[in-house]
């Protein structure tokens, strides 16, 4: 019988955590078998990896579809596929989850089997949206990952975790609704036509499949297109998220126990910008034209203050919070800019904020295990106390402020140079940035690890333990593996990218793209 | 040889992992240091043979790619068609690249030996090695990258370097934030190289510069347009790297490095990159004369308002980082006025003299016990007689003497500058006089007269070696307060005798005083009866590409105008030496200079405080953005969060409450209403329920009357 080997990986967490919920009561055993279950299902995505077909284009480069009636009398079909860049957030989704499970075991301490059963149901929720193709499917995962996170926040968080959890769940339910609007008026469009706007449909019957709405998108008027836009835009926007929708994440980060912080830098925000690459532009692509201006003002606003914000940071995690911002502005701007560089610089942002920011979220955990304190002022001098620790913080830090080599940089060079080569002027806005991410991060390092070690609290902090050391090192040997040979990646998003500027802008490889390249000044 | 072009570079990188494990490995414990020295010397070691073998095996350029690095996909050119945004790793091999190649291998092993003398004692010797050879691997790439991201990769990585080695003592708060300067101040000129980068890649499709140059100097004209956008924006980026104004200010407080490091990337190698980087760019600034006079006045500009801090200065180091800082605007002056050779030719004999001036102030303070104030040296002649002799052959190399290096390219590059414009030459040469003004003035403070430092006869008997470098004294000297401790022994006296350093660094002092002397011949001007063009212009003809149909025309300058233009420039010198001579040498107490400073006190104090520039960035540009930030950051949590804060009031308090207040009243009104209804019909009909069976009877009695007469009544 064919299973499908999508629904292994997306249900094999969930297995994990149905067998720890009914066999497993030592918490010990409970953390090593957590951990082992999001191992296994890294080791079926490296699988998956090894079995895609980069090279297939068009319309099957959704591969290893696996397909079935769900709801028939409302056209409601199982559908799960993923093309490159679903396969590299799921990559991304399986191995950040090793490493938030296994970062748990000594930072939480109480209602163990709910935490571990929790991560191991946000992983399943996670890797089913990036594999849903209908838009039922997916709608229903989407919502799922809000649960566990919800209560990740709720009751494993800090002092303010009820605020904070409650602002995270209503602030990305409330985009949800209105991304649920939109889904629906697509639907109806499809059949019979929207009756009390006077749309006409197009008879196509019932469907939720997004492969049909890729095909049929450039038919939907102008004027509809930009209303579903805007409800897309909202859903989307409030989880990636963008200027000014961003309050939600610095409470939700701040006061999230550390791999609820992991997870949600590393893929939770991705489903915004996934939702975009994935529904927004290949489905309305006029409607992105008209809201392009708009969607690239906010993300270079966001960009810049959202540096300029975090440069002022007294908390930590709260600094590294506010970095996500200016660094999800580039993501937004690269996927923009609607060509192949942009695009591909986008997706591998994603993927790159996902380890340099999960890697500097597990490093504040690490050191508010030992100290208790996120506040900058209350370090000062750890390199001499913290060698190791120091030089790994250094690297992550590095990788995040786009160092070349590591895998920074070929994220944002790679969207700059696509944001560059529709307007150069985007690109002059956003590099303000670059030089700012240095600010805020070198600065953090000098007043954390540089100058005397003068508080007496930070003379007996131990350096790294092992599990610590094996979790950085594996963090880092990706960061440098993705600067220094990012090809296979690249590969990967070759085809994908194509489709979607296909879609989105069908003149672009004839040179004659819809909108004009900006001469240079 | 592609892959001993690549061993080159990647042989310190290995080095670099090798220490860098050990030194995080162990962090605290000691390293066995000749372990750490095999790993560090032997990389760059042999990176420079083979760096040798590949100049004696030279034939024709040539580049090779290694691998596909970012296969970024396809887009739009400019005025063309689509193309495809490839960058590979790829690395290039021509007399210019090759130059470089040598200088920064030689160089840099030749420093690597003396900081294994130097830095003996410190506690982060192998932290230190490791980021040293990770210095030089990044700063192969630099100079060996086949385009402009591998360049920029090496320009970052340069950077990184700097900063972790001059924040080396990273328990100093002032190093620290020497280090930090370093990086961001480099950033912003990164922003400008990035920028242009992304110029380049829209007008050619490419970033690679065989192809670049080769379109550039086939269609001069189609590209002249766009050219002066793209110069400009990279030569900001040189402007950060080499310590261009208005971006010089992080290159005087990175002397809190170890000197080594002061030497090798900040003079020899790495602040050259900028120069490197313009003459590499050769075809497109020729194509905007806007451009090339930019380059030209920004570096005439730094070199005399450097020259002029330079005088000034009581910190040895702090006199050499002014130094720099200008001789680096004269590397740009001539490329600027097109002699691109020359600024090349100065980057070579500059590595060679200014790195043996750096190491002997090394060695000057490594010989005074940490001290790094001049006012507090004087007399080592008889202490340091190698580090004495090898100073002053690379003062007269700076200055510009005939027979030394310096003279030689700072000739052409001044040739150059009068062939462009008088004026120009003018200002270089009075800046010539004062560079040999202040080098002479570091001279005699340092070596003349009598030691100034306190010391006690026969305390350096009682000193075994020196102690640990690592300690450094926590007094601030004298001049403005900032600390600019670089080194110390850790004596336990406050007095020293000062002493020649060991072998291991005087003997690289030597190599250097005589590649100071030998290395500027290869430039011999025609005027004095070299030939035209001179054999290092020959060398690096082939980089000089046409621009269309016409070729590159070295400035030939006719011979007794060349021949006065020399007299007059050394004349120049000579009068600085001969002041220098006159206020530092004759006069033990320094007299005419201090009357000169008390009588022009207020311009002596410009000078001294470097024309107040760092508080005038920090006041404006450092001040301004973090309090932006702040007030931001209040927006943030008051404003656009106050707004989502806002809407939950209004919710649960409107619409919540409201809604409760309809469902209390309306809703379940409604349902109260009902109840009260149902009651209120109740309480009517309970009249009837009297309990008593004759009433129930008598009732039900008169039902069946009732029901019988409507029966009858209504049939039909």
């Amino acid at each position: 019988m064919d299973i499908g080997i999508l629904n292994v990986v997306t249900y094999l967490p969930l297995l994990g955590a149905a067998f720890i919920l009914f066999f497993l009561s030592d918490p010990r055993k409970i953390r090593y078998f957590a951990t082992m279950v999001a191992a296994v299902d890294f080791g079926v995505s490296l699988f998956l990896w090894w079995y895609f077909d980069p090279t297939v284009g068009g319309d099957r480069i959704f591969q290893f579809r696996w397909t079935r009636d769900w709801i028939p009398s409302l056209g409601v079909k199982y559908d799960f596929g993923i093309d490159g860049i679903a396969l590299l957030l799921i990559l991304l989704t399986t191995f950040m989850g090793v490493i938030a499970i296994w970062s748990s075991f000594s930072a939480i301490d109480y209602r163990q089997k709910e935490y571990y059963v929790l991560l191991l149901l946000l992983q399943t929720g996670m890797i089913g949206t990036f594999c849903a193709l209908d838009f039922f499917l997916f709608y229903v995962f989407w919502e799922v990952m809000l649960v566990p996170m919800y209560f990740i926040i709720g009751i494993w968080g800090g002092p303010r975790k009820l605020y904070a959890a409650i602002k995270f769940f209503l602030y990305t339910l409330a985009g949800s609704v209105l991304m649920l609007l939109s889904i629906l008026a697509l639907y109806f469009f499809n059949d019979g036509g929207i009756p009390f706007l006077h749309i006409n449909g197009l008879g196509n019957g019932y469907s939720f499949s997004m492969l049909q709405y890729h095909n049929i998108g450039h038919l939907i008027p102008v004027s509809l297109q930009r209303w579903i836009f805007a409800g897309f835009f909202f859903g989307f926007a409030i989880k990636v998220p963008m200027f000014p929708f961003h309050t939600w994440l610095p409470d939700a980060h701040t006061e999230a126990p550390t791999a609820g912080s992991i997870i949600l830098a590393a893929v939770l925000l991705k489903m915004g910008t996934y939702g975009f690459v994935r529904v927004a532009l290949p489905i309305l692509p006029q409607a992105t034209l008209d809201w392009l201006p708009f969607i690239v003002g906010l993300s270079i606003v966001g960009i810049i203050y959202g540096a300029l914000v975090t440069l002022v940071q007294k908390d930590m995690k709260k600094l590294i919070a506010y970095s996500s911002v200016s660094h999800l502005g580039f993501v937004m701007l690269g996927m923009f800019a609607l060509n192949p560089m942009g695009i591909k610089g986008s997706v591998i942002q994603m993927i790159n904020h996902g380890i340099s920011t999960g890697a500097l979220f597990l490093l504040v955990g690490i050191i508010y295990e030992r100290r208790h304190s996120r506040m900058i002022a209350d370090y000062g001098g750890l390199a001499k106390q913290m060698p190791m620790y120091a030089t790994l913080f250094l690297i992550a830090a590095l990788s995040s402020m786009g160092l070349p080599a590591l895998n920074g940089f070929i994220g944002e060079f790679t969207i700059l140079l696509g944001a560059a080569n529709r307007n150069i002027w985007w690109a002059v806005f956003a590099a303000i940035g670059i030089v700012l991410g240095a600010a805020y991060l070198l600065w953090l390092y000098q007043r954390v690890f540089w100058g005397p070690l003068d508080n007496p609290a930070n003379k007996n902090i131990r350096d790294l333990n092992r599990r610590e050391l094996g979790l950085l090192v594996a963090l880092v040997a990706v960061m440098v593996w993705i600067g220094i040979y990012p090809k296979p990646i690249f590969d990967l998003l070759d085809k994908p990218v194509e489709y979607v500027v296909q879609k989105v802008d069908p003149g672009y490889f004839n040179n004659l793209p819809a909108m004009h390249v900006a001469e240079s000044k | 040889m592609a892959s001993v072009l690549l061993l080159i570079a990647l042989l310190p990188a290995i080095g670099a992992l090798c220490n860098g494990v050990r030194a995080f490995a162990r962090p605290l414990q000691p390293k066995n240091r000749a372990i750490t020295n095999f790993f560090a010397l032997a990389s760059t070691g042999l990176s420079a043979v083979l760096a040798a073998w590949m100049l004696i095996a030279y034939r024709e350029p040539w580049e090779h790619s290694y691998f596909t690095w970012i296969p970024a996909g396809i887009g739009h050119v400019i005025g063309k068609s689509l193309s495809n945004f490839t960058i590979d790793f790829a690395l290039r091999i021509d007399p210019l690249s090759l130059t470089m190649l040598m200088i920064v291998t030689w160089i840099g092993f030749l420093i690597h030996v003396y900081a294994t003398g130097y830095m003996a004692h410190e506690t982060g010797y192998t932290r230190f090695f490791a980021y040293l050879n990770l210095f030089m691997f990044m700063m192969l790439l630099l100079v060996l990258g086949a385009n402009y991201v591998v360049m920029f990769v090496g320009w970052e990585g340069v950077g990184l370097c700097s900063y972790l080695l001059i924040g080396f003592y990273y328990e100093k708060n002032f190093a620290a934030d020497a280090g930090k300067k370093a990086f961001i101040v480099n950033r912003i000129g990164d922003f400008g190289f990035i920028l242009g980068i992304f110029l380049i890649f829209n007008a050619f499709g490419s970033g690679d510069y065989s192809k670049v140059f080769a379109m550039a100097s086939a269609h001069p004209l189609h590209y002249s347009g766009t050219a002066t956008a793209i110069c400009l924006l990279l030569f900001v980026g040189a402007c950060g790297k080499s310590a261009q104004a208005p971006l010089y200010v992080w290159l005087p407080d990175a002397m809190a490095g170890p000197t080594p490091v002061s030497a090798l990337i900040h003079a020899a190698t790495m602040v050259t990159a900028g120069v490197y980087m313009v003459v590499r760019s050769n075809v497109l600034f020729r194509l905007s004369p806007v451009a090339m006079l930019v380059v030209a006045m920004v570096g005439l500009v730094t070199a005399v308002f450097a020259a002029t801090i330079g005088l000034a200065q009581n910190d040895i180091k702090k006199v050499l980082a002014y130094s720099t800082v200008s001789q680096l605007g004269y590397m740009f002056l001539g490329a600027g006025v097109g002699a691109f050779t020359a600024a090349i030719f100065h980057v070579m004999t500059h590595a060679f003299f200014k790195a043996c001036l750096f190491l002997g102030a090394g060695s000057v303070i490594h010989g005074c016990g940490g001290e790094q104030d001049m006012r507090k040296m004087g007399g080592l002649r008889k202490y340091m007689p190698h580090t004495r002799w090898t100073m002053l052959v690379a003062c007269l190399a700076i200055a510009g003497m005939p027979l030394f290096a310096g003279f030689y390219s700072k000739d052409e590059i001044l040739s150059g500058s009068f062939a462009f414009s008088w004026k120009i030459w003018i200002v270089g040469a009075f800046g010539a006089g004062l560079t040999a003004f202040y080098m002479f003035r570091l001279y005699f403070m340092t070596f003349s007269g009598e030691y100034r430092g306190a010391k006690v006869v026969g305390i350096e008997t009682s000193e075994p070696e020196h102690g640990g470098h690592d300690l450094i004294p926590d007094q601030k000297h004298l001049d403005q307060g900032d600390a600019h401790l670089d080194k110390g022994h850790g004596h336990h006296a406050d007095v020293h005798v000062p002493h020649e350093s060991p072998l291991v660094m005087t003997g690289v002092l030597m190599v250097l005083a005589v590649l100071s002397i030998i290395g500027g011949w290869i430039g011999w001007p025609a005027a004095l009866g070299g030939g035209f063009p001179t054999p290092f212009q020959r060398w690096l003809e082939p980089v000089l590409l046409p621009l269309g149909e016409h070729q590159f025309h070295f400035h030939e300058a006719r011979r007794w105008e060349e021949l006065l233009l020399m007299a007059l420039s050394v004349g120049v010198a000579l009068v600085g030496i001969f002041i220098a001579t006159r206020f530092y040498k004759r006069d033990a107490q320094w007299t005419t200079a201090t009357r000169l400073a008390t009588r022009f006190a207020p311009i002596y104090g410009l000078i001294t405080n470097k024309y107040y520039v760092d508080e005038f960035y920090n006041a404006t540009v450092v001040r301004g953005t973090i309090v932006f930030s702040r007030a931001l950051s209040w927006f943030d949590a008051n404003i656009i969060d106050g707004l989502v804060n806002l809407t939950r009031h209004v919710t649960v308090f409107v619409f919540g409450h409201g809604s409760s207040l309809i469902d209390t009243f309306i809703v379940d009104g409604a349902v109260n209403g009902l109840a009260f209804t149902a009651g209120a019909a109740s309480r009517l009909f309970r009249r009837m329920q009297t309990g008593f069976v004759q009433n129930y009877a008598l009732v039900m009695g008169g039902g069946i009357v009732l029901i019988a007469a409507i029966y009858l009544f209504l049939k039909p």
